[in-house]
């Protein structure tokens, strides 16, 4: 057993020993290290002011993302490389393409969301060759800028993109290998443990340490990408103990399709799951697009949206409505599993037994007929959270009549939760407006949603029904909804 | 001399006004480099404070039990008014009605009662939590409409405009329309939130880093609060990672708070709330209830205008008074009123006080002007554009020209403007296309509209029209700037550099850029209203006039030359035809003469008067004018929808900076998009606002911008008046350019209607408002 937490801060080796269990990365890097490129924005991963690089060894490569330092715990960086803004200028003080574009095109007013903005492009510029618009503003969703109105740092991003100099030139990618050699040595085959005023941060060593861990800690908090766990600690200020790390078990980060569907490790984050899913089932990619910012998506995971119960998580009403499968884990009950809509009791409560761990969920694809669509409504398109989010999973039978229909909405109840109703009022129907008006009805039945600041019961109950016809004209094959790029513009 | 280096004497220097240049701390920005207050070393021994919050919306505290705070390991000291060893006051408007910590009335959820002082901010936070306070509730209302119902006192007094005899006109209009509209209040959401860092002094000396667009008012505010004279506090900031507005008064707590602890405790103290704090305890853009009637005829003229305009200011007066004032100023916008009365009603909720936000009312007033514009359109069946031209404020001498509070309206180029934007955006053809897809459209339907604006410059309170700068030239011939104009990120102090070496006629470089600070130029004005560049871009020339007028006696009396033929040349001065010696070379040869190289400039802004209580005078000293047309795409079923184009022409008179210019234009027109749009203030039945961070309060991201984004500034335009190289203010007036999103999306409703029921869209036009307004026509066209 150790305790120390090793990673790479820049070109800088750090190990640390005294650390409490949701000690922020931001924190660290400002109040300790005095690295004050890295701003506080809003400490809740939603302004990206803090966005900083975080390099990780995964399956034999080394692939750098943008998190949300504010949101990331220093428990969950063993073995990783942290890169701030201050590493992007050259010993000279010559600005990196990036941040002399940003300066050309008058990218920065105040400049104090500037830092997180080139970091975030730095991401982007380090993950793909040729960035279009809809790539850049993908890339930029997780970070705020009040006063551009963002036209000038689209502009110096594509400009980048055009100008693009040699990798040479590039602090990471010069350093790749020898990067990737120095991580290999840091990883770690122990359980960490390191505790601090009676806190303790516990880093399990497998999947199976894990479920002992949690035999022995069953009141621990499991964290994974903590975009929802961080805020707990950032604005509730919640003392939480044990913490248990495990975005780094590469058991959990395994994706393995097979006749059953796509089963997504519970350590799985949007990003990594992102092209196995879309590639497999369509309808989820829009969606995993508005899912979080970029920085978001890159550290919170499928698992942990199941995992937490929320009403207006995103995946579970798309899950939901194709059939997915859940998986539990403990050292006691081993292995079980339960359709997913099950694991959700009511509010707060799911069917996860002391001790127990979300290890994956399994996607059935849909048939080759089956029509399948999910919708967030949201205030703000991207990077906002549900006023209410449906999905719908109709195949048509003989006659073309409905033969089978999963409806399921976050937002509308205390869980996620199927339209039962409103699928019962559409079997055996013919699939017809007429149909589709009657069967609108019986979302009255199904939900009882509330008002908040989200939108008003009204609207939600509205919506919800104006999505079954939105729906159907889709599937008549005539596209509804709006999108800012059509297919394949750049 | 240095013959060689004249051979190759520039012929421009680099940076002189009207030059595209980037700001002048942009290669700081980028690499991190740019020191905010959070960013400086801290001083040894700092403490960190925090608020402790009240959550009741209105009641009177019965017992405080702060044992449990004391208690927390790291507290220091807790503070409450009793604390307060001079006035436990911070209220801007000298009406004496807000508690830096509230001592038995709290007035608002999140009304700070208490502060924590702790070795840590983390403690402080913490224990800030622990407070056992008693409440006796009281009658709360937080809106305009309970402010109405429970017959809310007002926390100033309104103003009243009037001209001709609007009720008689109205009675004998041809046509007469009343209606409602709601608009909602903004929060400014700087990326920067609030802070200040206190250091103790000698004697009763503090010193405070505050992010603030005012600190002069910083100043005054802490020595008001420690009891001390003003010549005791020293306030500096270098830069703000954003103001808008919401930095001019509000910074004054905390900065109270920093001082008031540092000096008690004799150690350095650092306020910096968390975001949640920050917007549940600083005040907002105000939201309000216009109420119009207005007569007009067949062809769209508009008789006459009567209108109220109802505010929600929150719990004190803060600066709603002229925050209202504004709106009525600008509830013409560009149209003339031949008959007008208007009314504003700063009332009083049980809110946090709202306060200055980029516009300053004059959003307001204009969206609700617009309102009216649109319900002609739609009763007469014609597009908005019509309405709007058959009622611009005519040239000068029309008798077209004068505004509901007398002012003769003398550079009016809005004509221009709206009809060169209406060309090159092609407006007449595009809506045309539009009008045909939303004919054979079920589901998306789209909208157009352009808006104009006209918007006046100058600070309503005549004695703010003033500013001061001190430059100094050392022997070596760099040059030091400062001035009371505060860097929010807006480039003015790129600009007022341009503006020194211009004058001067040296590279740029060579201008040092200083933090403004009370004890290099005092009695400063807020950097507010648009009108720092006007303000302190004119003192530093004046100090600059001083320095050269000092350097050219000098010059004339050594070489015995006249005055006039001594020339300030890029980089060098011109004796005449008898020599040219390069800039440093002559500063060190005034230097042995003993000339003065230093001086405090001074302006103040010419013409202007206002007679507050007659409604009449000439508040501002010229206007800015543009236009926006904006393209939009909405769901019918769900209220989503998508902002396609917009394309913008915007007078800045002649720009000092073009490149810093059309970046306010652009930043200014997606804030003012978001204002209308997603942006929405919610506060539930226990008074508690719940969008108090980015999580639930929904600033426009990149992919909200128009997805086409044509901005041009009117290049032709020069100001009539003499500002500092006849440009015209840019911060506020473009935000009010999103006012053609709103109306756009207005349009794209009323399609569902064939255009002929007026969609009275509210704003924030949030998918929600969208989908209620669609469904509402539907059921009104039957």
């Amino acid at each position: 057993m150790a305790s120390i937490i090793r990673f790479l801060l820049n070109g800088e080796e750090v190990a640390l020993s005294d650390i409490a269990p949701t000690d922020t990365l931001l924190d660290y890097l400002r109040l300790r290290k005095r690295l004050t490129g890295t701003k506080e924005g809003c400490a809740e991963g939603d302004c990206g002011a803090c966005t900083v690089l975080v390099g990780r060894l995964v399956d034999g490569a080394l692939a750098y993302e943008g998190v949300n330092a504010c949101i990331r715990f220093l428990g969950s960086l063993s073995g990783t490389h942290v890169v701030t803004v201050e590493h992007l200028a050259g010993s000279d003080g010559a600005l990196h393409p990036i941040q002399q574009a940003m300066v050309d095109y008058h990218g920065s007013q105040c400049g104090f969301c500037t830092p997180g903005f080139v970091m975030s492009l730095y991401g982007l510029w380090l993950s793909h060759e040729n960035p279009g618009r809809p790539e850049i503003e993908r890339a930029l969703q997780g970070n705020l800028c009040r006063c551009t109105g963002y036209e000038p740092i689209v502009k110096a991003a594509l400009a980048v993109t055009r100008d693009r100099p040699s990798v040479l030139f590039d602090p990471l990618e010069k350093t790749r290998t020898e990067i990737m050699a120095r991580l290999w040595t840091m990883q770690v085959n122990e359980r960490v443990t390191i505790s601090k005023d009676g806190l303790s941060l516990i880093v399990p060593s497998s999947a199976q340490d894990l479920a002992e861990v949690l035999a022995d800690n069953p009141q621990a908090t499991v964290v994974a990408g903590s975009t929802d766990v961080g805020l707990w600690v950032t604005k509730q200020m919640r003392q939480i103990n044990p913490v248990v790390f495990i975005n780094h078990l590469a058991e959990l980060q395994a994706v393995d399709l097979s006749s059953d569907g796509i089963r997504i490790g519970a350590g799985v984050t949007y990003s990594q799951a992102m092209e196995v899913l879309a590639r497999n089932i369509p309808g989820l990619q829009p969606l995993l697009w508005r899912l979080g910012g970029e920085q978001v998506r890159n550290m919170g995971t499928i698992g942990g949206n199941i995992a937490n119960g929320s009403p207006i998580g995103d995946m579970p009403p798309p899950l939901i409505a194709l059939g997915a499968t859940v998986h539990l884990r403990s050292a006691a009950g081993g292995q079980r599993s339960m359709p997913l809509e099950n694991y959700f009791i009511a509010y707060g409560k799911q069917a996860r037994e002391p001790g127990e761990f979300v290890e994956a969920v399994t996607v059935p694809r849909p048939a080759r007929d089956a029509h399948f669509a999910v919708y967030k409504i949201s205030k703000r398109r991207d990077e906002d959270i549900s006023a209410l989010c449906g999905a719908f999973h109709v195949v048509l039978g003989e006659g073309g009549r409905v033969s089978h229909a999963v409806i399921a909405f976050g937002g509308m109840a205390a869980t996620p939760k199927r339209a039962r109703a409103v699928e019962k009022a559409l079997l055996g129907k013919p699939w017809t407006v007429e149909t589709i008006e009657a069967a609108k009805a019986a979302f009255d039945q199904d939900y009882q949603p509330l008002t908040d600041w989200r939108a008003t019961a009204d609207y939600r109950q509205l919506t919800a029904r104006n999505l079954l016809t939105r729906f159907y004209l889709e599937t008549t094959g005539e596209p509804q909804e709006l999108k800012r790029f059509a297919a394949g513009e750049a | 001399m240095d013959n060689k280096a004249l051979d190759i004497a520039p012929l421009e220097i680099r940076g002189p006004m009207h030059s595209t240049l980037r700001h002048d701390s942009a290669h700081k920005h980028v690499s991190g480099t740019a020191e905010y207050i959070d960013d400086m070393p801290e001083p040894a021994g700092l403490l960190h404070g925090a608020l402790g919050l009240s959550d009741r919306a209105h009641a009177e505290i019965l017992s405080m039990d702060l044992s449990a705070v004391t208690a927390y390991p790291g507290v220091v000291a807790v503070l409450t008014g009793a604390d307060v060893p001079g006035e436990n006051d911070v209220s801007p408007s000298g009406k004496h009605d807000e508690p830096l910590l509230a001592d038995r009335l709290v007035q608002f959820h999140g009304q700070p009662v208490f502060a924590v002082i702790a070795e840590t901010r983390d403690a402080a936070r913490r224990a800030a939590r622990l407070a056992k306070i008693t409440y006796r509730d009281l009658p709360f209302w937080t809106d305009i409409d309970g402010a109405l119902a429970n017959g809310a006192p007002v926390v100033t007094d309104g103003m009243t405009l009037s001209r001709g005899d609007a009720r008689a006109a109205l009675e004998d209009a041809p046509r007469r329309l009343k209606g409602e509209m709601r608009i909602g209040g903004q929060e400014h959401f700087y990326l920067e939130g609030h802070i200040a860092l206190a250091i103790p002094g000698e004697d009763e000396d503090v010193t405070v880093w505050s992010s603030t667009q005012h600190p002069s008012e910083v100043q005054h505010m802490v020595g008001h609060v420690l009891g001390i004279a003003s010549n005791a506090v020293t306030v500096n900031t270098r830069r703000m990672g954003g103001g808008f507005g919401g930095k001019e008064t509000q910074g004054n707590q905390f900065a109270a708070l920093a001082a008031l602890a540092a000096k008690k405790l004799k150690r350095a103290v650092k306020f910096r709330p968390d975001r949640d704090e920050d917007m549940t305890a600083t005040g907002k853009r105000h939201d309000f209830l216009v109420s119009y009637d207005v007569g007009f005829d067949d062809e769209g003229r508009i008789h006459a205008v009567d209108a109220t305009y109802a505010a929600r200011c929150g719990y004190s007066a803060d600066l709603s008074g002229p925050v209202t004032d504004r709106a009525l100023f600008h509830a013409d916008n560009s149209y003339f009123y031949p008959n007008v009365h208007l009314t504003s009603k700063p009332l009083k909720t049980h809110t946090v006080s709202n306060t200055a936000f980029r516009g300053f009312g004059g959003p307001q007033g204009m969206v609700g002007c617009e309102r009216i514009i649109e319900e002609i359109a739609y009763a007469l069946g014609k597009d908005p554009l019509e309405i709007r031209k058959a009622n611009f404020y005519g040239p000068k001498g029309s008798g077209r020209d004068v505004t509901p509070y007398h002012q003769q309206v003398e550079d009016n180029i809005i004509d221009r403007v709206v009809s060169e934007l209406e060309a090159s955006s092609d407006y007449q053809e595009r809506r045309r296309a539009i009008i045909d897809f939303n004919r054979n459209s079920r589901v998306i339907r789209k909208g157009i509209a352009l808006t104009p604006v006209k918007f006046g410059i100058s600070f309503t309170m005549t004695a703010f029209n003033q500013a001061g700068a001190l430059v100094h030239v050392y022997s070596d011939g760099s040059i030091h700037l400062n001035h009371g104009g505060t860097e929010m990120g807006q480039g003015l102090y790129t600009k007022v550099a341009q503006v020194l070496a211009d004058a001067f006629q040296v590279d740029i470089d060579k201008v040092k850029i200083t933090a403004t600070t009370t004890a290099k130029v005092p009695n400063t004005s807020a950097t507010a209203a648009s009108s720092g560049t006007d303000l302190n871009g004119a003192a530093a020339y004046d100090a600059a006039r001083q320095i050269k007028t000092r350097l050219i006696a000098f010059a004339a009396e050594r070489w015995n030359v006249a005055p006039e033929s001594i020339r300030f040349a890029p980089n060098r001065v011109e004796i005449g035809n008898k020599e040219t010696i390069p800039f440093p070379d002559f500063i060190r040869l005034a230097y042995f003469a003993r000339v003065q190289l230093s001086a405090a400039g001074f302006y103040k802004t010419p013409k202007i008067h206002w007679d507050r209580a007659a409604g009449r005078g000439t508040p501002f000293y010229y206007f800015a004018y543009g236009a926006s047309v904006t393209e939009v795409s909405i769901d019918t079923l769900t209220g989503e929808y998508l902002i396609d184009r917009a394309d913008i022409l915007h007078d800045v008179g002649k720009s000092l900076n073009p490149a810093l210019d059309i970046g306010q234009v652009e930043g200014a027109y997606v804030q003012g998009m978001g204002w209308l749009t997603t942006e929405e203030l919610w506060w539930d039945n226990k008074g508690r606002l719940r969008t108090h961070a980015p999580s639930t309060y929904k600033i426009p991201l990149a992919s909200d911008r128009p997805k086409i984004f044509n901005v041009s500034l009117a290049e032709w335009s020069e100001n009539t008046e003499a500002t500092i190289g006849k440009s015209k203010a840019v911060g506020e007036p473009p935000f009010m350019l999103a006012i053609s999103v709103l109306e756009a999306l207005s349009m794209a409703v009323a399609s569902v209607a064939d255009y002929r029921i007026c969609p009275r869209l509210d704003a924030p036009a949030t998918p929600e408002r969208i989908l209620m307004a669609v469904e509402r026509l539907k059921a009104a066209r039957t």
